[in-house]
């Protein structure tokens, strides 16, 4: 497949993705770092790029009630986010994914207040990393292009009906111009597909009732059912993720590994912090260190019995989460990652990097890396560490 | 377009038996009046509340028509993104069967529309969405046990603002959300109650045919919160009507109609005097705030036949 080398900020890839998926509807509100995606899109559709009708909504929380709505009457339909705004819309995300809609949604990863700070954390969606979506995390505007892409394929599915939301860090990410390769409007659609919902609301034939009240007779029943669809996702994100590299070349899965083959130590993390890690690692290499990263895809669903394998019998394995847990035991991805290996003898150890937008540069890459080394000797290190803050 | 009994009666119940609301519910009562004018080809949303949990216990639901609820305060942005899921749908030549227009009706109770869900409510209307938003207000959070809501009249006792030896009930005025929705300057808002079956269904009617956003607002009698033999709901109702305590009056592109002028309107007290929210009030020494009472009605209906004379084209 040709496919046409741009240079767009991860905003705009994501615009693009969307647009080629030819959405019915889409509901928007201001946030940053999210507003250039949504101005990009706007820009279509004021230009008759798209056909999509845009709810231009007051607030966060309507912008996913209104993509609520949308689902059910059965159109195709995105929204996008960060921090705060995610925050508020807290309560309809969950009704969202138990209403299995397979909405999308950009999460353009931003610290979360107080005090307010606009750069990148994943303190926005880890908060939402229990609401029922799929959570797909990107390293770069080519990453967050293919999630975008993907996920429709994803969340449309049969067997998923899940919404999903396409993670790309806030600034770092989303306003930086990346070099990527984008599919012609054509072949993406093709690849993605027309939506045919299971449901709708808009047959007077077919009158369907959408959110009942449901008991404690029902309730439980209908968690299990929701909770059988995440067991289903890993088979089908792998294959349409085949799919996409038998299209497009690139190729993914659960993770990305580094230089894992033979690698003693591991890092794992999520997002655009992976490529700073690359280039350490190179240099490591280099001087006969065998030292490799694990770039996780799918945060949800998480795929513990893959990383369980993938870390198992490694000299050393730490956990970089780009966002705090406060009271409990490291970020989110740490805890996860150490409960998925239980019962393993390998050493884990977690970081706590880059809150708020903190720079996570090649030197926090290398302490992290000459520490795993210590841990792979024998050496002692804390369960939680902080990298890269004044102390 | 003139609205007649006969048809009516005629129409099919959308609203099927059985559903959970209580003995002398004059709120199940609006919805089915409200489904008789609509039709079948209508998605009816609901936020939380009495109305929603009476039709909608799984594995059950008394609607006819397709319909929603997703939250409390999001019925308005809900029915928005049907409504335009609709339009896109139907440009696009994908709906599942063809029509050329449908009904996008929201509902909420007062606690759902004048609070919590104001401005949901606040941003579908000024965004023009082809959808009518039905209030029907019991005066207070009926649903979560008699607590005051924004639309509690003064006085009233409620689970929240309860009447006890040193406070009255309630010590503020009510909001009046119906003008609220007039300052949106949407095509038609109106007030109307469910004694009015007539002026009821014109009103559904209208506002059904209206182009773009409308608003009613339904004064509706409940008999657990305002504390009353559940026969007479219908009767209070009427009454609130007859004595401007719920005048009935219409807002079309901004002109202001009194559909109904009471002759001699009766004093609020009497009406309140039925309710037993109300009882402490007719305690020696809380007569200050039933005249209190009745001079916020007629102060509310010289404003009003104000607008209508100020709005007279």
């Amino acid at each position: 497949m040709e496919q046409k080398l741009v240079a767009l900020s991860g905003n705009e890839a994501v615009a693009y993705a969307f647009k080629q998926a030819r959405p019915h509807v889409a509901a928007a509100f201001p946030i940053t770092p999210q507003t250039e995606m949504m101005h990009k899109y706007a820009e279509f559709v004021a230009n008759g790029e798209s056909s999509t009708e845009m709810i231009l909504v007051e607030s966060e929380h309507s912008a996913m009630s209104a993509a609520i709505g949308s689902a059910a009457a059965g159109a195709r339909t995105f929204t996008a986010t960060s921090s705060a705004g995610f925050a508020l819309m807290w309560e309809v995300v969950y009704i969202a994914a138990s209403l299995r809609l397979p909405i999308c949604m950009a999460m353009v990863n931003r610290a979360l207040s107080g005090n307010i700070n606009i750069h990148c954390d994943h303190s926005d969606s880890m908060g939402g990393r229990d609401a029922g979506w799929l959570h797909l995390f990107s390293e770069n505007a080519q990453e967050s292009y293919d999630n975008s892409i993907m996920a429709w394929r994803i969340a449309e599915h049969m067997d998923v009906r899940l919404p999903v939301m396409v993670n790309y860090d806030g600034f770092i990410i989303s306003h930086t111009a990346d070099a990527l390769y984008m599919l012609p409007d054509d072949a993406a659609w093709k690849f993605i597909g027309k939506y045919n919902p299971a449901y709708t609301l808009l047959n007077p034939e077919k009158p369907i009732t959408v959110g009942p009240l449901d008991l404690t007779d029902y309730y439980f029943e209908h968690k299990t059912s929701q909770l059988a669809a995440y067991e289903k996702a890993p088979a089908i994100i792998q294959q349409v993720s085949d799919e996409f590299a038998d299209l497009t070349g690139r190729r993914y899965g659960f993770a990305e590994e580094y230089k894992l083959d033979d690698a003693e130590m591991v890092m794992v993390l999520l997002g655009s912090s992976a490529g700073t890690c690359k280039d350490v690692i190179d240099e490591y290499r280099e001087k006969g260190v065998k030292v490799g990263l694990l770039k996780l895809r799918t945060f949800r669903p998480f795929p513990a019995a893959y990383l369980a394998k993938v870390l198992g019998g490694r000299k050393a394995v730490c956990i970089l989460d780009r966002s705090a847990s406060f009271g409990g035991q490291g970020g989110p991805l740490f805890t996860e990652t150490r409960s998925a290996m239980y019962g393993q003898q390998v050493p884990v150890h977690g970081y706590i990097y880059g809150l708020g937008g903190r720079d996570f540069d090649l030197r926090q890459a290398a302490t992290v890396i000459e520490n795993l080394k210590k841990v792979a000797a024998g050496g002692e290190i804390a369960d939680i560490n902080l990298l890269g803050v004044r102390l | 377009m003139a609205v007649n009994l006969k048809q009516l009666t005629q129409n099919e119940d959308l609203l099927a038996g059985g559903h959970r609301a209580c003995a002398g519910c004059t709120g199940a009562n609006i919805l089915r009046q409200i489904m008789l004018t609509a039709g079948k080809d209508t998605v009816m949303g609901g936020a939380t509340g009495c109305m929603e949990v009476i039709t909608t216990i799984f594995p059950y639901t008394a609607w006819k028509t397709s319909f929603i609820h997703s939250a409390f305060e999001n019925c308005a942005a809900t029915i928005s993104g049907v409504e335009t899921a609709f339009r896109s749908l139907k440009k696009h030549g994908e709906l599942p069967v063809q029509r050329e227009k449908m009904n996008f009706i929201a509902f909420g109770g007062d606690g759902g529309t004048y609070d919590i869900g104001l401005q949901s409510l606040s941003g579908a209307m000024e965004r023009g969405h082809n959808m009518l938003y039905v209030c029907y207000d019991n005066e207070a959070y009926m649903n979560t046990g008699i607590q005051r809501s924004s639309a509690t009249p003064l006085g009233a006792h409620t689970s929240t603002a309860p009447a006890g030896s040193v406070k009255q009930g309630k010590e503020q005025n009510r909001k009046d959300l119906t003008k609220i929705l007039v300052a949106h300057n949407i095509p038609y808002v109106a007030q109307t109650t469910p004694y009015h079956w007539k002026d009821l269904a014109t009103k559904v009617e209208k506002a059904l045919a209206a182009d773009g956003p409308a608003f009613l607002n339904i004064l509706m009698p409940c008999t657990v919160g305002w504390h009353f033999d559940p026969a007479i709901g219908m009767e209070l109702a009427k009454e609130a009507a007859d004595n401007n305590f719920w005048p009935l009056f219409e807002v079309e592109n901004g002109v202001y109609t009194i559909n109904h002028k009471p002759k001699d309107p009766a004093p609020v007290a009497e009406w309140m005097k039925k309710q037993g929210r109300f009882k402490h009030l007719f305690k020696p020494g809380n007569e200050h705030l039933l005249e209190a009472s009745q001079a916020y009605v007629d102060s509310e209906w010289k404003k009003l036949l104000k607008l209508e004379a100020m709005t007279a084209e």
